[in-house]
């Protein structure tokens, strides 16, 4: 048994982990907090240079072609570093969602640009609130013209095209509901960006009136393979996540060894050691779920869903119970502007919602578990 | 990332499958299966007696005490060699219960701190069932803070006399030997005071009484000695030095590692799709699944920590600390489930008789049982301890009863 990354993997990662410590430091990551860009160009820019965004893109797209474990790799240490970057929505949607579904023609004219970072893509789902369900989705295209309102899009004001689910049929069902591909710098898209809880992370309300709209995938085929791309993304997220999770549990040991109280290191309380103690145990839960998730998605095992869900679900729980108890080993301090806590505060808890929120995932995962427990 | 075995793992396997296949008492697989939660029974069968029975089987072949050396009754067999007999051992494991403290524990004390002649004595029938062992250790005054146990023992002659109580004794009443942790000098500090000891469970003096439980069982035991006198040449390590012995010990009983420990999950699970409710079954409502949900992930991580550690050992490496968190997590996931499954039977849940409550009275069982699994081998917050300490660095708990002499430690009552 190797349930384990190798090597070569793990020295991927430190390589990751060198160039985003250097390039997206907290300093860096705060920038965009604080500043207008809506992203960290030059940041984005090196990723481009190390290879990053087309690490599991085929070759003849323009990729590295390497395996799903390594854009594992790499998806940890985005998460750790809080990169501010659009990569999940270029990398884990945008170009899962072409692999997935797109012609021929759509995969050489979309994935080497995504593949060099030189074109951002992002995911237009969401309607406002409330989980997304084909029952949910109003945008419709007729004519091949889009129109209708997404909100909020992830890295919607970032990104140069979408992929779009829009209704095509009559009905509510899944059935109705297909995916298209639209230019955002073309006519008949007005964007605007949004306040969020995690502006780090750029999100955007994005209107359409008659935008040109390209089919991508089989009509009336869109969610089908929207589930199937969601569970792709899931695992990677989870793993972005997953680094999250395991850099505040660091940060709030770290000040736990150094702040003294009564006399003492708050970490030699009970009370502050068993909440440590906790935090270890959820991303401990979350990492071996998490690598449960790569083996299915690397080896394209039937158990996708299943791994998907259960990791999704792990590393969420994993990294808002770490980055909300990184507030509270640090006190007032933690809640502070200034301390780099409310970074990861902010990142858990949007990442706990993108992709589908927390309940969900649990749905999925039960109804998968379910299936199999009936046959 | 793979979760394939070598070709020298699977031939391994399949060595094990073929003679658990030729060997194993089939006659109670079925039995075991459904063997009640917390205590392996089989109806109108003598245990103990099926259970030495598998374990001489096993011996005879050379598949006892996988990971001991040959010359002490094992096959000196890699960590990973072990993990595959376990998991390949099955439900049949379950007849191993009353060996564990001995192989596990006893047995690798013995190896690492008895005589030469006294491991090769001994050894070879405690590997093949003949003999069974307990651990003598906690007391009323020391549980979690185990070096603050009172049983004393004192020199005459070349022997050792023994007074004191121990409780939490698991197996003593079916025991033959057991090791024995004293207090020798009441002077010096706790830790430095103590000494250790194997000795025979028929010797005069020993008084065994089991303790009922919560779920009326009675698994362990107090374990009373009155003037009970052990050979000094039964002594393991130096007088003094039993705190250090005991620590190999604790942590031999740390290194297994198997394939996950169970959280009832797959139960709860089957009991949830097959229980209807005015809205459909179970598993259709909304926080059901929630809370399902979170229970699926606790346990798939359980799984997924262990065949991490799993992957260590078969590349001959130590695990990591990953699989610290098995207790823990399994502990008040089980009794967490336990409590969801019978508040989904509502009245009925508090029924405990296999013929009238739900699933055999199954959750019932696990209800009244995971207390001790939350307590036993060390407490969630002594476990959450460990974490913080050993994985995480944290500093130890400040001790003031470190460096005073025992005998002058406040008490509650000595």
């Amino acid at each position: 048994m190797e349930f384990d990354f190798s090597a070569d993997q793990k020295q991927l990662k430190d390589q990751a982990r060198r160039f985003l410590e250097a390039k997206s430091s907290p300093k860096a990551v705060r920038a965009i907090l604080e500043g207008p860009e809506l992203y960290d160009g030059a940041l984005w820019q090196g990723l481009a240079e190390m290879g990053f965004m087309g690490t599991a893109i085929p070759e003849e797209y323009g990729g590295l072609g390497a395996s799903y474990l390594e854009l594992c790799v790499i998806a940890e240490e985005l998460g750790r570093a809080v990169a501010p970057v659009p990569f999940a929505s270029s990398i884990f949607l945008a170009a899962e969602f072409l692999l997935a579904a797109g012609s021929e023609a759509q995969k050489q004219a979309y994935l080497p640009k995504l593949a060099s970072g030189e074109t951002v893509g992002c995911f237009a789902l969401a309607e406002g609130v409330g989980a997304a369900t084909p029952k949910h989705i109003q945008a419709k295209v007729a004519g091949g013209k889009l129109s209708g309102t997404k909100l909020p899009v992830l890295d919607g004001d970032v990104a140069d095209f979408a992929i779009v689910a829009a209704k095509t049929g009559a009905g509510n069902d899944a059935r109705s509901i297909s995916l298209f591909i639209v230019d955002l710098k073309g006519a008949g898209v007005l964007r605007e960006t949004v306040e969020t809880i995690d502006p780090t992370r750029s999100q955007a309300k994005i209107s359409f009136s008659g935008a040109d709209a390209e089919l991508l995938g089989v009509e009336g085929e869109g969610w089908s393979i929207i589930e199937r791309v969601l569970d792709r993304a899931a695992v990677l997220t989870a793993f972005e996540q997953l680094g999250g999770a395991d850099r505040a549990l660091e940060m709030a040991r770290d000040y736990a060894l150094d702040r003294m109280a009564f006399g003492r290191p708050i970490g030699s309380f009970q009370a502050v050691k068993h909440m440590l103690a906790d935090m270890y145990v959820s991303a401990t839960l979350a990492r071996s779920n998490c690598y449960y998730g790569a083996w299915a998605l690397s080896t394209g095992s039937s158990e996708l869903p299943e791994a998907a869900a259960t990791a999704r679900v792990s590393a969420t729980q994993a990294y808002q119970h770490c980055a909300k108890n990184n507030i509270q080993v640090h006190g007032g301090m933690g809640f502070t502007w200034q301390f780099d806590c409310h970074l990861y505060y902010r990142r858990s808890n949007l990442l706990a919602l993108s992709l589908g929120s927390l309940s969900t995932w649990e749905d999925k995962l039960i109804e998968r578990l379910r299936a199999k427990n009936a046959a | 990332m793979n979760f394939d075995d070598t070709p020298q793992e699977a031939a391994f396997r399949q060595e094990v499958r073929s003679w658990i296949a030729a060997n194993a008492p089939k006659q109670y697989e079925a039995g075991l299966k459904t063997s009640g939660f917390g205590h392996t029974a089989l109806e109108g069968v003598d245990i103990i007696k099926v259970s030495k029975e598998w374990q001489q089987k096993k011996f005879d072949a050379g598949w006892a005490c996988l990971h001991w050396p040959k010359e002490y009754g094992g096959r000196g067999a890699s960590p990973i060699e072990r993990v595959i007999w376990q998991q390949e051992e099955g439900v049949y494991a379950a007849l191993s219960s009353l060996f564990i403290i001995g192989h596990g524990m006893c047995g690798p004390t013995m190896m690492a701190y008895a005589s030469e002649e006294h491991k090769r004595n001994y050894l070879p029938p405690l590997a093949a069932g003949e003999h069974i062992w307990c651990q003598l250790f906690s007391e009323p005054a020391g549980g979690s803070d185990l070096a603050g146990l009172r049983t004393k023992a004192e020199r005459d002659g070349d022997g050792w006399v023994v007074n004191g109580q121990k409780i939490w004794t698991s197996g003593a009443q079916h025991s033959d030997y057991g090791i024995l942790i004293t207090r020798t000098d009441p002077t010096v500090p706790k830790h430095k005071g103590l000494t250790m000891f194997f000795l025979d469970m028929k010797s005069p003096g020993i008084e065994i009484r089991p303790i009922k439980q919560v779920n009326g069982q009675s698994g362990f035991n107090e374990v009373y000695f009155t003037d009970v006198r052990i050979p000094d040449s039964q002594r393991l390590g130096k007088v003094g030095d039993g705190w250090n012995v005991s620590l190999t010990t604790l942590m031999n009983e740390r290194l297994s590692i198997g394939s996950g420990m169970p959280t009832g999950f797959p139960e709860l699970l089957d009991f949830c799709c097959s229980l209807e409710t005015d809205n459909g079954a179970a598993i259709d409502n909304p926080a059901v699944r929630s809370k399902l949900a979170t229970f699926a992930v606790r346990t798939s991580g359980l799984k997924y920590t262990a065949f991490r550690s799993i992957s260590a050992l078969s590349k001959g490496e130590v695990p990591g600390p990953e699989n610290s968190i098995g207790k823990l997590v399994a502990g008040s996931a089980m009794q967490e489930i336990a409590m969801m499954a019978l508040d989904l039977q509502a009245e009925a849940g508090a029924l405990l008789s296999p013929g009238q409550a739900a699933a055999s009275a199954r959750f019932q069982a696990m209800l009244l049982r995971s207390p001790a699994t939350r307590v036993e081998g060390g407490t969630d917050e002594i476990l959450r301890n460990i974490i913080a300490e050993r994985v995480l660095g944290l500093p130890a708990d400040i001790r003031v009863d470190k460096a005073v002499p025992f005998n002058q430690i406040p008490t509650s009552g000595r």
